[in-house]
């Protein structure tokens, strides 16, 4: 009597098995709305620093440029979620963004002057690039929303804009 | 009566040939970080409208020229002053490039 619905249980978890092994390494469309959002905010911080702490025009205004593009592309991200009905899911990736970004504005806050400028431009290299490379290989491909992704490519187009200016200011500093 | 028509018939078609070749607008449209079309063929003379349908701020850059500012979802106004072919980007979003070639 209870042998075929623990067989048909059994077949159940195994078929649900898939997925979730994959769902590992492979970020879901609730995750990965929470991991972009998470990476703006993180962009949003750091320009706020740097208008608070840099004297120069060219920081100044960069971090001007990328708190206001960071901000309408947020905004674009809640806006798809509302849409979407999506509740964005807190994820290991999320955390150890924010815990990175954390001890990056640490170090940032400490320094003064030309020193701060040259961290914080090397910084929004180095971070543009890290998120740059996280959208094509892992987050556009992942995503399952057409939306989603779309605003994702677009995203992409966005930061690799950002990652040439910053190198452009960089290249100035210098 | 039927001279008074034939002269302003014939003073408009003299206004009409002696007018001098109105200056066209020419519209490039911003889509997601994209000029389009990405080259444009224009005269002195002629205005470019930049239609920014993003919800970013752009520019169209010359270096070491021109600029202007396109606020998100709104448009700009260019009025090509000399001839030449420039390329232009933006300088918010240097991979945003287009090209113009300005005839006489």
């Amino acid at each position: 009597m209870f042998n075929r619905p623990t067989a048909a249980l059994a077949g159940l978890l195994l078929v649900s098995a898939a997925p979730l092994a994959q769902a590992a390494d492979k970020p879901t469309d609730p995750q990965i709305a929470h991991i972009a959002y998470t990476a703006g905010t993180i962009d949003i911080e750091a320009a706020k620093l740097a208008i608070k702490k840099s004297k120069t025009k060219e920081i100044v205004d960069f971090a001007k440029d990328m708190e206001r593009d960071h901000v309408a592309v947020n905004k674009q991200a809640l806006d798809l979620v509302k849409k979407l009905k999506v509740t964005p899911e807190d994820n290991a990736t999320s955390q150890s963004l924010t815990k990175a970004a954390k001890e990056e504005r640490a170090k940032l806050a400490k320094l003064k002057g030309a020193a701060f400028d040259k961290a914080y431009i090397e910084s929004e290299v180095a971070y543009h690039k890290q998120v740059d490379s996280a959208l094509e290989t892992l987050l556009i491909p992942s995503a399952s929303n057409a939306e989603l992704k779309s605003l994702l490519e677009t995203g992409l187009k966005i930061f690799q804009g950002h990652e040439q200016h910053a190198e452009h200011v960089a290249g100035m500093l210098k | 009566m039927k001279a008074g028509a034939l002269t302003l018939f014939g003073a408009l078609a003299l206004a009409f040939v002696a007018r001098p070749v109105s200056a066209a607008t020419i519209e490039v449209t911003i889509d997601k970080l994209v000029f389009s079309p990405a080259s444009v063929e224009a005269k002195v003379g002629d205005t470019i409208e930049w239609v920014n349908k993003d919800a970013l701020a752009h520019t169209a850059t010359v270096k070491g020229g021109w600029e202007v500012m396109i606020a998100p979802k709104s448009k700009g106004r260019t009025t090509l002053k000399t001839a030449g072919a420039v390329d232009y980007f933006c300088r918010f979003h240097p991979n945003m490039k287009g090209h113009l070639d300005v005839s006489p």
